[in-house]
């Protein structure tokens, strides 16, 4: 399965990195911020995107909307510092797929992208 | 900037070194900034908040707790002249800055990317009109601490408030 990493965060993508290959998944490309990741999607092809929320030049949330405008369909893990209420009600609005806040542990980011793939096979 | 906000960053400092090093974190007395510090600040990570609270969190260590702390953080020995050394801090500094808005119950809060100055003796001038408080914080890693200078959007449009903010940080 391939899986992008987006995040401004060198230290952030390599820590997702480093947990991703622990559960399997060998096909992973970093993108550091929106714009990166936008320009990398089409030849890429993921199937799972893992997004940061606040990042330069291009943050998640707007990365997120023009994915979804774009026709993109594959699940989205916003994984964020931002973890009020009313941001993770308009990260779903944007497309988002599920939600992890910084700090997170290697188990529950693992458990939320297995939750994620399975309620996406299910639909 | 109240009693509750200031413990939402010492929750959230514990909440982050636990999680992402595993290193328990023991928070001493906080004091106001023109305290002189325990230690020169040699690494500091700098967030900006904006919206109902604005201003700033420093996150300051010396030179030998910041490198035993990125070990701790990403596995890996690195000099502070390295990149990915400072890219280290700022994400320490974000999630805390971070952790700790989502507990200002009611308040929309918006944080900066981070920056990161390295250099001995260098100090992070705070805003001029807001309180500074200084939480020491030490840890297997070695002592840090964590500077918050942040004020309300309302008391910043009223000038009696702003005044008085802005003498307590002129005695710093």
């Amino acid at each position: 399965m391939k899986v992008m990493l987006v995040d401004d965060s060198k230290t952030m993508r390599t820590i997702q990195r480093n947990i991703l290959m622990q559960l399997g998944y060998k096909e992973i490309e970093e993108a550091c911020d929106g714009q990166d990741a936008l320009s990398k999607v089409a030849g890429f092809g993921p199937e799972l995107l893992l997004v940061d929320w606040n990042m330069p030049n291009m943050d998640g949330i707007t990365f997120v909307k023009t994915y979804r405008a774009q026709g993109g369909k594959s699940p989205i893990v916003m994984v964020t510092t931002e973890a009020e209420k009313t941001r993770v009600v308009e990260a779903i609005k944007a497309g988002v797929n599920n939600y992890v806040v910084k700090p997170f542990t290697p188990d529950s980011l693992s458990q939320r992208i297995n939750e994620t793939l399975s309620r996406t096979k299910a639909a | 900037m109240d009693a509750q906000q200031i413990t939402s960053f010492v929750v959230s400092t514990h909440q982050v070194f636990s999680t992402m090093l595993s290193l328990a974190v023991t928070a001493g007395k906080p004091y106001t900034c023109c305290v002189v510090p325990k230690f020169e600040n040699e690494v500091s990570g700098i967030i900006g908040m904006s919206g109902d609270m604005q201003g700033m969190v420093v996150l300051s260590f010396p030179t030998s707790t910041a490198k035993n702390v990125i070990r701790a953080f990403t596995g890996m020995d690195m000099e502070p002249s390295s990149p990915d050394f400072a890219d280290a801090v700022g994400e320490l500094v974000n999630m805390i800055s971070g952790a700790a808005k989502a507990k200002f119950e009611g308040k929309n809060v918006s944080i900066s990317c981070p920056s990161v100055v390295i250099g001995k003796g260098h100090k992070v001038q705070q805003p001029s009109d807001a309180v500074c408080i200084t939480i020491p914080f030490e840890c297997p890693a070695g002592a840090f601490s964590v500077e918050v200078a942040i004020k309300s959007a309302k008391s910043a449009a009223n000038p009696a408030n702003s005044n008085q903010h802005g003498a307590a940080a002129k005695a710093a």
